[in-house]
C-alpha cells in the first residue's frame, strides 16, 4: 500500500468516525464511508488541506475508489 | 426555519432551511424579513453576522429544484418575467445587504456556492471555518452567477481569480480562499461563529456614524456591473441549455451532482 493512500484512508477514517480495519484502498470511497454530497465536499477539502494540495473538481470527477484518490493527490504533489 | 436575534449591538442571522440554504423565494422572504428590520436600525445595531445552522454548509446557492419546477410549470413566453421578477428582488436584497450602514461578517462553513457564495460576498468580511468550500458552479448549467456575484468579487480581489472561479467552475478551499483576499481568516471547525462575534462585539465600541460613514468611504456598489450581470443572466436563461441542464440536475443520483 502506499504511503499517501495509507494516509488518505487514516484521514477519512478519522474525519467521518469511521472503524479504519474496515477501509480497503480499492472500497468506494462514498458506499465505505456511508456519505452525502455535502460532505464528500468536506472530504476534497479535509484532502487538499492535510496534503498541501489543490484538485480541481473535474479531476475528482471520475475517482471513486481510495487508491484512485492516492493517485490523484501523487500527482498534484 | 432561518430566524435571527438582536441582542448587544449584534444581529445574528441564521440561515436554516433544509438541505442547505438554498435560496428560492422562500428564503428570499426570509431575508427580506431580516434586512427590513435591521436596515434603519443603524444607532442600536452596529454588526450583522449571518451563520447557517445546516450540517452541509453555509449555503449551496440558488433553489435549483424550485428553479425548474417554475420553468416547467409556466410557458415560455412566462419565463422572462418570472426570473426577472425574482432577480429584481434578490438584487435588492443583496445590494441592500452589501451597503447595510452596519458592519456584516458572513460565518462561513462547509458549502457555499454560487448564490451562496453571492451572498457571503455580500458581505463585509467573511470568517471562514476550515470546512469552506466556495464555487460558481453556473457555467455549468449554461449561465453566469445571477446575485451579483461576480462584480463583488471583481471589487474585492484579483481579476485572474475571478476568471479562474468563473471559467473552471472549480471549487476552492478556504485556504485558497484567504491567498486570494476573498476571507479575512481561516478558523477550526466550529468556532467561526466565536471569531466573527468577537470581531462584532469590537465593531460596537465605534461610534455609530463614524463606522458608517466610513463604510461608504471604503465599499461603493459596482452598480453598472450589477446590472449588466443581470442583463447576462436573463439573457443566457431564456435558451432551452437551462432547462436540459437543470433536468440533469434534479434527476442526477451522482453524490457529485454539481459537476457537469
Amino acid at each position: 500500500m502506499s504511503d499517501t493512500v495509507d494516509k488518505v484512508l487514516d484521514l477519512a477514517a478519522k474525519h467521518f468516525g469511521v472503524d479504519r480495519s474496515k477501509l480497503a484502498p480499492d472500497a468506494d470511497i462514498f458506499e465505505a464511508l456511508g456519505i452525502d454530497s455535502f460532505q464528500a465536499v468536506e472530504l476534497t477539502s479535509e484532502v487538499e488541506l492535510a496534503f498541501d494540495v489543490e484538485i480541481p473538481d473535474y479531476e475528482l470527477q471520475p475517482v471513486r475508489t481510495f487508491a484512485e484518490l492516492a493517485a490523484v493527490i501523487d500527482k498534484r504533489r | 426555519m432561518t430566524h435571527w436575534t438582536i441582542d448587544a449591538g449584534i444581529a445574528h442571522l441564521v440561515l436554516d432551511r433544509p438541505p442547505c440554504n438554498e435560496i428560492g423565494t422562500a428564503m428570499l422572504a426570509d431575508l427580506e424579513r431580516f434586512l427590513a428590520d435591521v436596515a434603519d436600525r443603524e444607532d442600536d445595531v452596529a454588526a450583522v453576522v449571518i451563520s447557517s445552522a445546516q450540517r452541509g454548509g453555509f449555503s449551496a446557492g440558488a433553489d435549483l429544484r424550485e428553479l425548474y419546477e417554475g420553468l416547467r410549470r409556466e410557458p415560455a413566453d412566462r419565463h422572462e418575467s418570472l426570473l426577472r421578477s425574482f432577480l429584481d428582488r434578490i438584487h435588492t436584497v443583496m445590494d441592500t445587504l452589501d451597503m447595510l450602514p452596519q458592519t456584516t461578517i458572513a460565518v462561513v462553513h462547509g458549502i457555499c456556492f454560487g448564490g451562496g457564495f453571492e451572498l457571503a460576498l455580500a458581505c463585509d468580511l467573511i470568517v471562514a471555518e476550515r470546512s469552506a468550500r466556495f464555487c460558481f458552479p453556473e457555467l455549468r448549467l449554461g449561465l453566469v452567477p445571477g446575485f451579483g456575484g461576480i462584480p463583488r468579487l471583481e471589487r474585492d480581489t484579483h481579476a485572474s481569480v475571478v476568471r479562474d472561479l468563473l471559467f473552471t467552475g472549480r471549487s476552492i478551499n478556504a485556504k485558497r480562499a484567504l491567498d486570494a483576499g476573498i476571507v479575512r481568516e481561516v478558523v477550526p471547525r466550529g468556532s467561526g461563529l466565536d471569531a466573527a462575534m468577537a470581531a462584532a462585539r469590537q465593531v460596537t465600541k465605534f461610534d455609530a456614524e463614524t463606522r458608517a460613514r466610513a463604510k461608504l468611504f471604503a465599499k461603493r456598489l459596482p452598480v453598472e456591473r450589477l446590472a449588466e450581470e443581470k442583463a447576462l443572466f436573463l439573457e443566457l436563461a431564456q435558451r432551452d441549455v437551462l432547462v436540459r441542464a437543470l433536468e440533469r440536475f434534479v434527476t442526477s443520483d451522482d453524490i457529485r451532482p454539481y459537476l457537469p
